[in-house]
């Protein structure tokens, strides 16, 4: 049975009510299974060039390559076996959503529940960036930075948390606001314990769902972020292709009939990104009080 | 008296209006915004002695929240000081001392929901060394038994517990920081008036117990009558009457008193009293521009001229008792006259 008494053990009972979710849920936790387990069963190392052959180029899906195994969904230019490729990108992708959208919430949420409770030059000055940032397109700001920065993962985390700790900035920054002003807070500080303490033990805890929400929101988004940069050719070095620039090689190919060097990858990275969607919804859905049954 | 445990000198709180650039410019330009500090409390001087408890009773609005917070550390006072034992309560905006602890009036609010009651209770002690974390969860218990909670509760979140038991929980964490004065703002107010008296019993006990000096705020006068040594009346930020309470409740001097106190319903009538109550005309005036003089003359049944002029001080009145009114200093005055001719 499910502990109902803790806030977690509520949060999973709620949760299994809706088939969806759970089914999307499972997608995502075998998505990330895949993407962890890629080295294991992906039938082909992409990334090893000298493995590759251009016999094998641009086979459609069932070709038997010289590697003596089936290509099951084709393979690309280069002679990549496609299923080996998506695979390793949705590795990339996984990680690198998980790592900026927890670093974009890490840095976000501590500024934006610290402007709230500090007040004063603190919030204007946080606040204000942040707005003065969220007037601009994710992407574009993403797009100039990994342009300064240059390609490789570090860089492009980096410029996707540059882009996104907005939001989460804005988010913790309105959920705190509202629970700076309760008793439990103002209890806190009567006690009195330290700034940080009621900062970072009571407050943010209390400004997690919305945070949550905005999590699983952002995490769709930077993979598609990095999707569209690597699309662009902006995103990570060409031997260590992710789902973008997957598509974007087989893009070339599309009108010659040679659909699956992109289809196959936008396939996974769509499955990826809806299943993290509903399973978005579904949070917000319950962590929203004013849904409450 | 002996020296006062706590005292208040001349405590002022007002609130300024946070305005936006928007209305800040606005303002600048002559627009019409409203940028008047709130005076929730005015040059409030009061003691109470080791041990004592004091009422601190009026009507929503009139300042008496704003000067527990301000006793308790949580708001500092625009100006005057609040000392415990000679020690100041708050140095440059920050409490700076645990010896003053607070019950809220709202358990369902003053709770963090996602801590466990055993972490809320053992939160502060462990912070301020009266327990090490290995102590605290016999500490916890120790101190959710004292206030009548099974102490198994500890490790059980504050949804699963009704209004009162929260109360208790509240009152528990507050005691477990082993103050000197515990300041209690409406702690029945939000409860059921049969979960009330026992909160009220077990407060009484505890007071007894551990002989805690108390600041009890609270708008139902039955309640601090019961509770109180003292009393204090506030209207509009300002203290109107304190002294003992049964000499209050039995012969208020002060026409607020007296309207308050003739506000009361009353359980038992007289054999042919009617049912109708000796209601306070009119509302309390905006703390944003209180009236002149005596801030309650425009509702006063008594008033006089000098009561729209002048500020009323508090004076010693009768049995040791401090009223402000213009009126009753002249009864006095014209009485002990009389007494020396």
């Amino acid at each position: 049975m499910i502990d109902t008494s803790t806030p977690l053990g509520r949060f999973w009972a709620g949760f299994r009510e809706n088939p969806v979710a759970v089914a999307a849920l499972t997608m995502v936790a075998a998505i990330v299974l895949v993407a962890v387990a890629a080295p294991l069963i992906a039938p082909q190392d992409p990334y090893d060039l000298g493995g590759l052959s251009l016999l094998d180029a641009r086979r459609p899906p069932g070709h038997v390559g010289s590697g003596g195994y089936v290509h099951l969904l084709g393979t690309d230019a280069q002679g990549r076996d496609l299923l080996s490729a998506i695979l390793y990108g949705l590795r990339i992708s996984v990680q690198i959503g998980l790592l900026a959208g927890g670093v974009a919430l890490a840095i976000g949420a501590s500024l934006g529940v610290t402007a709230a409770y500090a007040g004063g030059i603190v919030e204007t000055l946080v606040m204000r960036i942040v707005d003065l940032q969220l007037s601009f397109p994710a992407i574009l700001l993403a797009l100039v930075l990994v342009a300064l920065l240059g390609q490789g993962k570090a860089q492009l985390v980096t410029a996707l948390v540059a882009a996104q700790y907005a939001y989460f900035a804005r988010t913790a920054y309105g959920a705190a606001t509202a629970e700076r002003r309760k008793d439990y807070i103002e209890a806190a500080t009567a006690t009195p314990l330290s700034r940080a303490r009621v900062v970072f033990r009571h407050l943010l805890p209390n400004c997690m769902p919305p945070l949550i929400v905005v999590a699983t929101v952002q995490i769709a988004n930077s993979i598609a972020l990095e999707a569209t940069l690597s699309f662009l050719g902006l995103g990570l070095p060409v031997t260590e292709p992710s789902l973008g620039m997957l598509i974007s090689n087989g893009f070339v190919y599309m009108m010659s009939g040679r659909y699956w060097i992109s289809v196959y990858p936008g396939v996974a990275l769509i499955v990826l990104i809806v299943a993290i969607n509903l399973v978005g919804d579904q949070v917000r859905d319950q962590l929203n009080p004013r849904l409450h049954r | 008296m002996t020296a006062p445990f706590l005292s208040l000198d001349a405590i002022t709180r007002r609130f300024e209006p946070r305005l936006i650039l928007g209305d800040r410019i606005a303002a600048r330009l002559g627009a019409r915004v409203e940028n008047r500090p709130v005076r929730a409390v005015t040059e409030v001087s009061l003691e109470i002695a080791k041990g004592e408890t004091l009422g601190l009773v009026g009507e929503s609005g009139c300042g008496k929240s704003t000067l527990g917070r301000v006793v308790a550390g949580i708001l500092p006072p625009t100006s005057g000081t609040v000392l415990i034992d000679g020690k100041p309560v708050i140095e440059h905006g920050r409490k700076v001392t645990t010896r003053v602890q607070t019950v809220f009036q709202d358990p369902y609010a003053s709770l963090d929901p996602r801590m466990r009651i055993g972490d809320i209770v053992a939160e502060g002690p462990i912070a301020h060394g009266l327990a090490s974390k290995a102590d605290a969860p016999g500490y916890v218990r120790d101190w959710l038994s004292r206030v009548g909670l099974d102490p198994d509760f500890a490790g059980r979140y504050p949804h699963q517990f009704s209004g009162g038991q929260r109360q208790r929980v509240a009152i528990a964490r507050a005691l477990a920081m082993q103050p000197d004065l515990l300041v209690c703002d409406e702690p029945v107010a939000s409860l059921d008036v049969s979960i009330q008296a026992q909160i009220i019993n077990l407060f009484l006990e505890l007071r007894r117990e551990l002989g805690i000096t108390c600041l009890f705020i609270s708008h139902d006068l039955r309640v601090v009558r019961h509770v109180s040594d003292r009393v204090a009346i506030m209207y509009l930020g300002r203290i109107v009457e304190i002294g003992a309470t049964e000499a209050i409740y039995r012969d208020p001097q002060h026409p607020y008193t007296r309207a308050l106190l003739g506000s009361v319903p009353k359980l038992v009538l007289e054999d042919d009293e009617l049912v109708r109550f000796e209601t306070i005309s009119g509302e309390i005036p905006s703390p944003l521009a209180p009236p002149p003089g005596c801030t309650f003359h425009p509702r006063c049944p008594v008033a006089v001229e000098a009561c729209r002029r002048e500020v009323p001080v508090l004076f010693d009145d009768s049995d040791g008792r401090m009223v402000a009114c213009h009126v009753r200093a002249m009864e006095r005055a014209a009485m002990t006259k009389e007494g020396s001719a």
